[in-house]
């Protein structure tokens, strides 16, 4: 039988078909089998489940700060002195990098607990110890490269984007702090 | 000139093995008679020299993981055992941490050998993407290698580089977690980065597979920046070049061994004899001194418009790499050597220039002056590859290139 014009386009297209098909179901597999090799890279279900820790508030007096360790990073908890407290109340947020209110950040104004990881690259700011600088703001200072944060964590000067992050927390009685 | 080839008398098992694979006409090809432009100077061996380096490395590597444990409990005190007690484990880790000081040297005058010779132009460009891609795996290699002694500043050189990821809008800080396989640099991130740092070894043995194979294709450039047009303006691979570079290679090493054996810790940070405290960062942290200038560029930009100066200093520094990439491309001029490029040559010891001020300003925390340098001198980094190489290619008056390589000699100019 001869072959015909039209039958020899046909199976060309249909040649040129399989092969596309046969081409996305390969690399659908493969992308698909990537996955665990991938996922397996992610935080592991130990990590995830270490993620809560209690704070005991009664020994710390205003105006101290104590630094605890929560999913390997610091977590700042600092009993601020009304003056503190003022000082982070009294800016209007919208004059803020990273606009947000005092009262948003410390649901008891006496304290505010903070991820003690700079929002530039990660280093750990200063200010929680008595010899400390404090920054212009009289927070915290990141002397990696100059970030100033104030008594709220909020970025205030310096290269960071954004503010101190709060963690998840809530308080378990009147005198224990929970974290995650 | 030719040598010839001594492919009659060989011995017998020489010839029953390179009937059934080739590798000794193989050898004799590409590293005997492989015929090398004569008039090369000794800035043709530093690839040989960075060669050396690597081998270096890799066998310090492999001894050395033999004794280090990595797990965040044990790897400073594994590293410090090695200095201690294993027996000449203190050579073996001198010469690790200094090879990779003399590697990246190595490197660096090779590269910049090609940017002043145009090695890089036509038919070398892929030969040149080829060590772009060199430099970026020696760059993640040194990074991981960094953090294995899990000193202070092995932690917190791994927090700040993995925090640059968080730059990245949306994905950034999933990147980053997925990256430390955690919240922060912790155990995962260790065993991963261990993992990595070996494998990158092999990584880059196989680029510079490629890389040789790439430039025996296209074969070497010369100071002239013409190729040769005869037989007798190249001579031999061996004996020539074996005796010169070999002569270079000792140099290097003399060099390399009086770091080794009398400043080992000159070029390191002592604070990474501090075990890492994931609670205090020190002072200041500061890269080991390969990294100095890209560390500068990352930290000299400010807040543009709606790009803060975290992402903008991201995108910069991997820039700054990147550009090398598109080098072939960027500079127009048909000539190669800056010898007869009277103002490339000029632009070329300003960028040199600058990028030691920004290994200056990179050591040093970003105020005052180390950050007015770092700024005027990304500009002049930046603005030399994007609009120096384009512009002054099609605008630059050169001098007239000579006949050939032998007309040159014989007048004297090469
Ligand atoms: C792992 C590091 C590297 C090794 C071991 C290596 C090795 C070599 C060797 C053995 C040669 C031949 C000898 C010579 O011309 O010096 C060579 C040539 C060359 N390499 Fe590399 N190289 C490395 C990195 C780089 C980098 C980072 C670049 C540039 C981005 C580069 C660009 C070139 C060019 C353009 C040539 C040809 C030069 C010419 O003939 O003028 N290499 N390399
Ligand atoms: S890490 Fe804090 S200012 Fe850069």
């Amino acid at each position: 039988m001869q072959e015909s014009e039209t039958d020899k386009a046909g199976e060309d297209s249909r040649r040129e078909f399989l092969s596309l098909v046969t081409t996305a179901f390969g690399a659908a597999g493969v992308a698909t089998a990537l996955w665990p090799f991938i996922n397996s890279m992610n935080p592991a279900q130990d990590v995830l489940a270490a993620s809560t820790t209690d704070v005991d508030l009664d020994p710390i007096a205003a105006g101290q700060s104590i630094t605890v360790l929560w999913r390997g990073k610091p977590v700042f908890v600092r009993h601020r002195t009304p003056a503190e407290v003022a000082a982070a109340r009294a800016v209007p947020a919208a004059e803020l990098r990273d606009p947000v209110s005092d009262e948003a950040r410390a649901t008891k104004p006496e304290w505010i607990v903070l991820v003690g990881v700079c929002t530039h690259l990660g280093c750990v700011p200063l200010g929680q110890r008595p010899g400390d600088s404090r920054g212009d703001f009289g927070g915290w200072f990141c002397p990696c490269h100059g970030s100033h944060y104030d008594t709220s964590g909020r970025i205030r000067r310096g290269p960071a984007p954004a503010n101190l992050a709060v963690p998840h927390y809530s308080f378990r009685d009147s005198n224990v702090l929970r974290i995650g | 000139m030719k040598v010839k080839s001594n492919g009659g008398n060989r011995p017998r098992i020489v010839e029953w093995i390179d009937a059934r694979l080739p590798v000794f006409t193989y050898l004799q090809r590409e590293y005997g008679e492989f015929p090398m432009p004569r008039n090369v100077n000794y800035l043709w061996s530093l690839g040989a020299i960075a060669s050396v380096f690597f081998a270096i490395l890799m066998v310090t590597g492999i001894f050395l993981a033999m004794h280090y444990t990595a797990h965040k409990d044990l790897a400073f005190d594994s590293v410090e055992r090695i200095m201690r007690d294993v027996n000449w484990g203190w050579l073996l880790r001198y010469m690790h941490m200094n090879g990779a000081s003399f590697f990246f040297a190595a490197v660096y005058i090779h590269l910049l050998r090609g940017l002043y010779y145009g090695s890089y132009k036509a038919p070398r460009e892929l030969l040149w993407i080829f060590g772009v891609v060199l430099l970026l795996c020696m760059m993640a290699s040194a990074f991981l290698g960094y953090v294995l002694p899990w000193g202070q500043m092995s932690y917190w050189a791994a927090t700040v580089i993995t925090n640059l990821f968080s730059a990245i809008p949306l994905v950034g800080d999933m990147l980053v977690s997925w990256i430390l396989g955690g919240y922060s640099v912790d155990n995962p991130t260790l065993t991963r980065f261990y993992a990595l740092h070996y494998l990158m070894a092999f990584v880059i043995a196989a680029v510079i597979g490629l890389h040789v194979i790439a430039l025996h294709i296209v074969r070497s450039n010369n100071p002239l920046g013409i190729e040769p047009k005869s037989a007798d303006e190249t001579v031999p691979f061996h004996p020539y070049l074996t005796a010169k570079d070999g002569f270079a290679i000792v140099v290097a090493l003399i060099a390399f061994s009086l770091f080794t054996f009398f400043a080992p810790n000159m070029l390191g940070e002592t604070v990474n004899y501090v075990p890492a405290n994931p609670l205090q960062t020190p002072p200041h942290i500061v890269p080991e001194w390969y990294f100095w200038p890209f560390y500068a560029i990352l930290r000299a930009v400010p807040n543009l418009w709606i790009i803060d100066a975290k992402l903008g200093g991201v995108i910069a520094m991997g820039a700054s790499i990147l550009v090398l990439f598109f080098v072939p491309w960027l500079d127009t001029s048909p000539v190669r050597s800056a010898r007869f490029r009277p103002i490339y040559r000029g632009f070329f010891w300003v960028l040199i220039a600058a990028i030691v001020a920004l290994g200056w300003a990179g050591s040093r925390p970003p105020e005052g002056a180390a950050l007015w340098v770092a700024k005027a001198a990304t500009l002049y980094y930046f603005a030399h590859f994007l609009v120096v190489l384009p512009l002054l290619g099609r605008r630059e008056k050169t001098l007239p290139l000579p006949a050939s390589i032998s007309a040159a000699i014989k007048s004297g100019a090469a």
